[in-house]
């Protein structure tokens, strides 16, 4: 076990690695918005969306079970659209007994949940390949040429720098906490009420650790000429084989929405 | 085992993509780029050159302390959210770029929250979360005056507002988007965050304890970065009624609740929505409306509520056969 | 050793400090008149008990604290107006590499320095190679910071201040944490580097190997300055300022 475990970029050579960060994060975008835009029931363009997801995994040969596996994550939350299935007016399919009455599903309720999940299984999976296509400080640059505020981006960094650092202080916080704890599986002693005050000052540690450190860089960044502005090279130039791709997946989004909304 | 306990855990706030419609993720994002456009300055204003790598690190922070966490019952565990510790700790503008950063980076590199909904998430988690956690603590200090207590009681007080107040906006944003409808998803979110705010909050007032005997100045650090306590109240206050006043418009199928509430029988005859601010019933005594608008949330909580926890220990199990 | 006669200051000594002190806001004392004279070139150890005041004097020395007394560095008193010129010229490593790197990858880096200076990008990109080269990290650019192992952080923390081309080296405890094959390898890099150093540490057997000079520090005082040969054997003055032979 390793906190580098957390990284989810999964190293790699292929086209989708190769391809430039900026058109990366356009596309995924992109992709994530026609999702959000085709109109429910269109079954047929989420099944071309979704052969667009499974080629460019094939092509990234990151795993097909692994990007699976990884957006799998966003299931439990698909609980919140669960009510829409009784909660949608429409034709009635069943009525269950529920506490005495009865709650009915609609028949447009279920369209409606399958297209939330269909949705957000789409955009979860392109968010996962993204993720695991492109290492984090090429999305940092990625973000700064499209615009983002630039010391919004340096946070960013700084934020994922030193996430793995203060993820092991954490990390030994919580082994030293279950080595003095006499029962086997973490439940420790005292109150419930007792172990979130004890988590609290783990924490407050943990702040005050980092607070200081946060002062150490600082200084480190002014020993190297840090002046409050922030500057980076500026970005290759995009290849010819960047513009291709990026116009022709672009181009078939664009057809996929205009198809699933005639 | 410990890979389960130290992987960042999923909050059930972080909206997915898919879940909210085009247009309220559109006008999450309005809210975000001026709330952190905002920050970006007045954090700047206030910690100069130091800002980039203060906030950056505390960030990180943030984000190492969500893996903290403690057992509750049943294999169950709950850790920290953060935002109304960041916001105490560095003021409420720097509460919330730390917290915006945290969210977006949660979403990007696992996919914890969507890329498209992440204005509403950042301003769920972030900008009402801090603002509102904010808000409070300044209220609660201003009462307690310079005694103790009101740093811990702040502290407990904000941090549970601030998760309630957050999962009710993230609950509006699913009601408007028609996902579910409002009914049922405020007291259910409001419910599950009511107990998840619990942690919340002593976890907070630990980590407050903590530092205001280790390192008291660095308490006061959020209040030197914003004056005008009182003022703060009154954001934290108007924030949370704007969500209040939001709330009953927020279906775009206002029959939806009512339909539940009439199959099961709650509901003769529902003439009107029972969504409107003030109900026509007169005081005291409600009426069947009222009453089966509640009852059809009650209902829907427990609905919700149970899939969640089976959902969460089949999860939970995966996870630790994983590790 | 330090039979400087007045008047007869080596030419641009690159450190001179004199009647230095340094207290903490929280009141403790660090530094009580600390004297101290580097010439170009010269190799020297810093060393002495935790809390002698010797990671206080590198950060004086790189302009991050503010003491009492006189600070001259290549001839010229250290103030406001001159402190970011000089700190081109000083470089300090911090003894912890994780403070020292705070880029996502070891380019960004190694390119700070430089990229701040102002040089151009192409430059930028020579002396990040250079740099590179320098510490055996020919490939490394490309890396993530916390993918690395502790021995190729501290080098990579030391490349990141040569980039800079600077003079004088300020090495805070290069070798701590290092496992002996990272350690000599590490003093074998160093060793190569022409530069004038000053390093603090407690590693006795670098000093004996790399640093021809000691000043011991204790108690915020320099105790003792010579020969790096002269000082290891005196082992009354080893013994009373809580250091060991190499």
């Amino acid at each position: 076990m390793h906190i580098h475990a957390l990284d989810s970029y999964c190293p790699g050579t292929s086209p989708v690695h190769r391809l430039d960060p900026r058109v990366k994060l356009l596309l995924t975008g992109l992709f994530i918005l026609t999702a959000a835009l085709l109109p429910e029931r269109e079954w047929g363009a989420f099944g071309v969306m979704e052969g667009l997801v499974l080629l460019t995994t094939l092509l990234s040969r990151v795993g097909l079970l692994r990007v699976q596996r990884r957006s799998a994550v966003a299931l439990p939350f698909a609980l919140a659209a669960v009510t829409a299935v009784f909660a949608t007016p429409g034709r009635v399919l069943w009525t269950v007994p529920f506490l005495g009455g009865t709650l009915s599903i609609t028949e447009s309720g279920v369209v409606r949940f399958l297209s939330i999940l269909a949705r957000s299984y789409l955009s979860i999976q392109a968010a996962v390949l993204l993720a695991a296509t492109t290492p984090f400080p090429d999305l940092l640059w990625g973000m700064r040429a499209l615009r983002l505020p630039r010391p919004l981006v340096a946070i960013v960094g700084f934020l994922y720098r030193y996430l793995f650092v203060l993820a092991d202080e954490a990390r030994r916080m919580l082994q030293a906490r279950e080595a003095r704890s006499a029962a086997p599986d973490g439940r420790g002693g005292g109150t419930v009420a007792w172990r979130a005050r004890v988590t609290g000052s783990m924490a407050g540690i943990l702040f005050l650790r980092s607070y200081e450190r946060s002062e150490r860089i600082y200084m480190a960044m002014l020993a190297r000429g840090y002046d409050g502005t922030v500057r980076t090279l500026s970005p290759p130039s995009l290849r010819p084989t960047d513009w291709i791709v990026g116009a022709l997946v672009g181009g078939v989004l664009g057809l996929i929405l205009l198809w699933g909304r005639m | 085992m410990l890979f389960s306990t130290l992987h960042p855990a999923p909050i059930l706030m972080h909206i997915p993509d898919g879940f909210l419609s085009p247009m309220v993720a559109l006008v999450g994002w309005v809210i975000a780029a001026v709330g952190v456009g905002l920050a970006l300055w007045r954090s700047r204003e206030a910690l100069g050159e130091r800002q980039i790598p203060l906030m950056g690190v505390l960030a990180a922070f943030i984000f190492a302390a969500q893996m903290l966490n403690f057992t509750v019952a049943g294999g169950t565990s709950g850790h920290l959210i953060g935002g109304a510790l960041a916001a105490i700790l560095l003021g409420p503008w720097a509460g919330i770029l730390t917290m915006t950063t945290v969210v977006a980076v949660q979403a990007i590199l696992f996919q914890d929250g969507g890329l498209l909904v992440m204005g509403a998430n950042i301003t769920n988690m972030a900008i009402v979360a801090c603002l509102v956690g904010y808000g409070v603590y300044r209220g609660v200090r201003l009462l307690a005056g310079e005694r103790r207590w009101g740093l811990l009681a702040g502290g407990f007080a904000a941090a549970w507002t601030s998760v309630v107040v957050a999962a009710v906006a993230c609950a509006v944003e699913l009601g408007f988007s028609g996902t579910s409808p409002i009914g049922i998803a405020l007291p259910a979110m409001a419910g599950v965050h009511a107990l998840i705010g619990i942690g919340e909050g002593l976890i907070t007032l630990g980590a407050l304890a903590l530092i205001s005997v280790a390192r008291p100045d660095l308490v006061e650090m959020g209040r030197a970065k914003a004056a005008g306590g009182f003022r703060w109240t009154l954001v934290g206050l108007a924030v949370a009624l704007a969500l209040t006043l939001l709330s009953p418009l927020a279906s775009p199928y206002p029959d939806g609740l009512e339909r539940v509430a009439e199959n099961l029988g709650f509901i003769e005859a529902a003439q009107e929505a029972p969504y409107t601010v003030i109900p026509d019933y007169t005081f005291p005594g409600l009426s069947n409306e009222a009453l089966a608008t509640i009852a059809a949330g009650v209902v829907g909580t427990i609905i919700v509520f149970g899939l969640a926890v089976g959902l969460a220990s089949l999860y939970r199990r995966r996870r630790a056969a994983e590790a | 050793m330090s039979a400087l006669r007045e008047g007869e200051r080596p030419m641009e000594a690159c450190v001179e400090v004199r009647g230095l002190r340094f207290t903490y806001p929280d009141g403790r004392e660090a530094l009580r008149g600390i004297d101290l004279t580097v010439a170009p070139g010269e190799k020297v150890a810093l060393v002495g008990p935790n809390g002698a005041g010797k990671s206080t004097l590198l950060l004086i020395l790189a302009g991050l604290l503010h003491g009492e007394g006189e600070v001259r560095l290549f001839g010229e008193p250290l103030d406001d107006r001159n402190v970011k010129r000089m700190r081109s010229r000083i470089g300090l490593v911090f003894q912890d590499p994780d403070d020292q790197l705070f880029s996502p990858t070891v380019f960004d880096d190694v390119a700070y320095g430089p990229l701040y200076a102002g040089l151009p990008e192409e430059e930028v990109n020579r002396r990040v190679a250079w740099a590179l080269s320098q510490m055996g990290l020919e490939g490394f650019a490309e890396r993530l910071s916390h993918h690395l192992s502790v021995g190729e952080k501290k080098r990579v923390a030391v490349a990141t201040v040569l980039s800079m081309r600077p003079e004088v080296l300020l090495l805070d405890e290069p070798t701590s944490g290092l496992d002996p094959r990272a350690r000599r390898r590490l003093i074998g890099l160093l060793a190569e580097l022409p530069q004038t150093m000053l390093v603090a540490t407690h590693d006795m057997r670098l000093v004996a190997e790399l640093l021809p000079r000691t000043v011991v520090l204790d108690g915020g005082r320099v105790v003792a300055d010579g020969p790096t040969a002269e000082i290891l054997s005196d082992e009354h003055l080893l013994e009373a300022h809580g250091l060991e032979r190499p």
